[in-house]
């Protein structure tokens, strides 16, 4: 008897719930907004996603610092920073739209999965606007992926794998990060000066997306120049002792290490290859040399002294003399008592790029915010003259190349500016082969 | 009903209540008020509650009733994310025949790690396990990039060939035409309620999969593994062969994890390597140890309580504890944000990690132990004065599902 009763309730329930389900859909698009998360009229939040533990974890500390700065910025309180030398007026310290800005913040951990399980928390808890931050390509890349599902803006933080605006771009995604092609087209030039054209590299590479396409970048530049890669060789991203990896270099005939790593790892490889003796050696009649294309003020300090003399690129360092520069590391030095590193400018310069795109189309509708942004051209904000690419949504600015430095006078003046590459020979066309593939497809606004 | 006891049935409509009724009481504060960060109601975090229950339960199958502790489940909720993602990539965003797929690879990978496995017990056996789910990571994260995109993920792209994908299909994950990502809003009075289709599709997997380890729980098998955990070189003694009944749990609680896996790319359409990094091997273990293992809740109630804190905990930062701490007086307010700094935002996993020894220092039998205490306690309270000698009474055994 009471089989009978409870499979009927039992059946009940489920032709209710089927019945709910079918009626879900129709209830939400009746509901739908313009776009995904429009603020109200007092306050706008916005989504910092940076990895707060894990290997990039400074890096991320340093993002905020620059994201806490720019809303201070934004919202009219400091000295302004940077809103007195960017080119466009548009902002003038009342928040973004006459809204005050908010923000919060979540941890990627430098995986994917967490990073996008931060933004879609964002996103759907806490109603963010736009989302930003990051530091890899790997969780850039996939974030880029949620905010274009769900009808955000994503402005990239430390992201230089070609992969993030080349197969992998999406209409809402930007990057100000400058990425590997610029790396090796602004370094090519200055390797071939220092060391001749006649050289042979050897690569070490980290086996991963972003290492793959840095090494791509430098091979095909250096090539280009005349010189001859002997090998290229992939170590793991988890390594931490590379004296394996460096032995079989000294019997390759090569005479230059190229070293695509990035982070801990090229901490501990250029040490290992330091201590090798690598430096000090003759290859060839020449003496032997090391590379490290993407350089950062985080790792030069946790490889110390090894760092001395080997070049690399960075997107921006705070000893740069623009107005915009100066105005920027002044006001985080005041802030925080140090200067900040090329993360936390790419970042803070994002998020008002995103500011002033916002004010200037008049409306938070990504799809118009994104139109803003377009072949947008601006000056002042730290790397001279740059233009935000329609094509495929990256900026084009001059490319720094820099060098350890021999003799460094505090712990964060570790590196000297070599050549400031201009941005007509980094530049590229969108179909290029390395960035071929993918393409942006329609702007989503959500809802 | 269902083949169940009268208890288990109560069991099983509490947890469907509680599994259904979820996005009312995870939403305990009004929006606007200081507790609303707080608040986990909301799609995702609801989503991965359902789905890392559906992981835990099936892990605890294994660890729970056998007693083999694997280090490398998070191989198969990889390679269920990777079948779901392939067959949006080859067919459309239907859910359906990525979650078959997923079951199914993760039950011939699963097949094949444990025969392997399972030829050693104990520590051996972690450790066997453990090098596979390493191994497989490995695999995915560089050497298998053109099947797994490495690093960045696999992600569908617009010239996947998709040929299912008609004029008007959705363009995410769906169940034949209800997308997953769709939720309906219901605002009471300041209080949000968020409804949404995706996470009522895995609660109601959540618990069909419940179900099904509760038969399992009650079956001659699930007391055959039982005799497993409780000595297995007697059982093999009596002359039966123990090993394809682990095996079979070993497959079972893989298929559970493909499952899982599947689900998470339900939801959202990306499957990326670091699923399958030994961290989420141990996130499983932590989840089932932090419940209770060998209970049929205590697996979820670890899920949820750690999902919780990564999701929620992590995001409070210096901003908000200004806010909530501002009307104190300036001196008292530094020193709480101070010594809050030490457990909110980036140091979760010190939170986390403080619970979780107070956890197995104080309740062995994780918190369902603590449940159970108190309601001893309750109990026993409302007892005293029945007459009975609290003193001379046999101590009534846990049940294994409370």
């Amino acid at each position: 008897m009471s089989k009978t009763n409870l499979t009927r309730r039992g059946v009940l329930r489920t032709g209710a719930a089927t019945g709910a389900g079918l009626a879900l859909p129709t209830i939400f698009t009746s509901a739908a907004s313009a776009f995904t998360n429009a603020p109200g009229d007092s306050e706008v939040t916005l989504g910092f996603n940076v990895p707060q533990t894990g290997p990039y974890a400074d890096e991320g500390a340093d993002e905020l610092r620059a994201y806490e700065l720019a809303v201070e910025h934004l919202n009219g309180g400091g000295d302004g920073g940077m809103l007195s030398t960017f080119s466009s007026k548009a902002l003038d310290g009342t928040g973004i739209l006459g809204r005050e800005v908010k923000y919060v913040t979540g941890d990627t951990q430098t995986k994917s999965d967490a990073a996008r399980a931060s933004a879609k928390s964002m996103i759907e808890k806490d109603g963010a606007i736009m989302i930003t931050g990051g530091s890899s390509s790997g969780v850039a890349i996939a974030v880029q992926g949620l905010c274009q599902e769900a009808g955000v803006i994503f402005m990239a933080g430390l992201t230089h794998s070609n992969d993030t605006t080349g197969k992998d771009k999406k209409a809402n995604g930007f990057r100000h990060f400058f990425n590997a092609y610029m790396s090796g087209a602004a370094l090519a030039p200055v390797l071939a000066q220092r060391y001749g054209k006649d050289r042979k590299a050897y690569h070490l590479t980290a086996d991963y997306t972003w290492g793959w396409t840095q090494e791509e970048s430098i091979v095909s530049a250096t090539e280009a120049l005349g010189w001859e890669t002997v090998n290229t060789v992939k170590t793991p991203l988890a390594a931490t002792d590379f004296s394996s990896y460096i032995a079989p270099v000294l019997n390759s005939g090569a005479d230059v290490l190229v070293l695509n790593h990035y982070g801990g790892n090229m901490v501990n490889s250029l040490t290992n290859a330091v201590q090798f003796g690598l430096r000090e050696k003759q290859v060839n009649g020449k003496n032997f040399e090391i590379v490290v294309p993407l350089y950062s003020r985080l790792m030069a300090r946790g490889a110390g002294e090894n760092v001395k003399g080997i070049l690399g690129s960075t997107n921006w360092h705070w000893s740069l003399q623009d107005e915009g520069s100066q105005a920027f590391v002044r006001s985080f030095g005041t802030k925080y008592g140090f200067p900040p590193s090329q993360a936390a400018h790419t970042c803070y310069v994002q998020t008002l790029l995103y500011a002033d795109a916002v004010t200037r189309a008049g409306s938070f509708n990504p799809c118009a915010v994104a139109e803003a942004l377009e072949g947008y051209e601006f000056d002042g904000l730290g790397n001279g003259p740059t233009l935000y690419r329609a094509a495929d949504h990256q900026c084009f600015k001059d490319v720094l190349v820099v060098q350890g430095k021999e003799n460094p006078q505090s712990e964060f003046d570790l590196l000297e500016v070599v050549e400031v590459t201009p941005a007509e020979q980094v530049t590229y066309e969108p179909d290029h082969p390395m960035f071929d593939g993918g393409n942006l497809g329609e702007c989503n606004p959500g809802a | 009903m269902f083949g169940l006891s009268k208890k288990d049935t109560t069991f099983l409509l509490i947890v469907c209540f509680l599994t259904l009724a979820t996005p009312i009481l995870l939403q305990p504060f009004p929006e606007g008020s200081a507790g609303a960060t707080f608040n986990a109601g909301y799609p995702d975090l609801m989503q991965r509650f359902a789905i890392f229950g559906i992981f835990a339960i099936g892990f605890n199958i294994l660890f729970g009733l056998t007693g083999y502790l694997s280090f490398g489940h998070a191989a198969f909720l990889g390679v269920g994310s990777y079948s779901v993602v392939w067959m949006y990539k080859l067919l459309d965003y239907n859910v359906i025949p990525g979650l078959l797929l997923a079951i199914v690879t993760s039950a011939i990978f699963a097949l094949a790690i444990g025969y392997v496995s399972l030829r050693r017990t104990g520590i051996y056996f972690s450790i066997l396990t453990l090098a596979f789910a390493q191994m497989s990571f490995n695999l995915a994260y560089s050497v298998l990039t053109p099947l797994t995109n490495g690093e960045t993920g696999l992600q569908v792209y617009t010239d996947d060939p998709q040929i299912l994908m008609g004029e008007n299909s959705p363009t995410s994950p769906h169940l034949f035409g209800l997308v997953m990502r769709d939720s309906v809003q219901i605002d009471i009075g300041g209080w949000l309620f968020t409804f949404n289709i995706g996470y009522y599709f895995c609660a109601v997997i959540a618990i069909l999969a419940f179900y099904l380890s509760l038969r399992i729980f009650r079956s001659p098998f699930g007391m055959m593994l039982r005799a497993i955990k409780t000595n297995q070189t007697r059982l093999n003694y009596t002359g039966l062969n123990s090993r394809p009944y682990t095996l079979a749990a070993f497959v079972i609680s893989g298929m559970y994890a493909g499952l899982a896996g599947g689900l998470m790319a339900a939801m959202d359409p990306l499957a990326g390597a670091e699923r399958m990094q030994w961290t989420a091997s141990g996130e499983v273990v932590l989840m089932t140890i932090l419940g209770g293992a060998g209970t049929l809740m205590g697996p979820i109630l670890g899920a949820g309580f750690i999902k919780y804190f990564e999701n929620i905990f992590s995001k409070i930062n210096d901003n908000m504890l200004h806010q909530w701490f501002g009307w104190m007086p300036d001196g008292m307010e530094d020193a709480l944000i101070f010594i809050s700094h030490f457990f909110v935002g980036k140091s979760w996993h010190l939170t986390l990690g403080l619970l979780f020894m107070l956890v197995v220092i104080f309740l062995p039998g994780g918190l369902v132990e603590g449940g159970q205490r108190i309601a001893r306690w309750v109990r026993g309270r409302r007892k005293k004065g029945s007459g009975d000698d609290p003193e001379h009474h046999p101590k009534p055994a846990p049940h294994v599902a409370e």
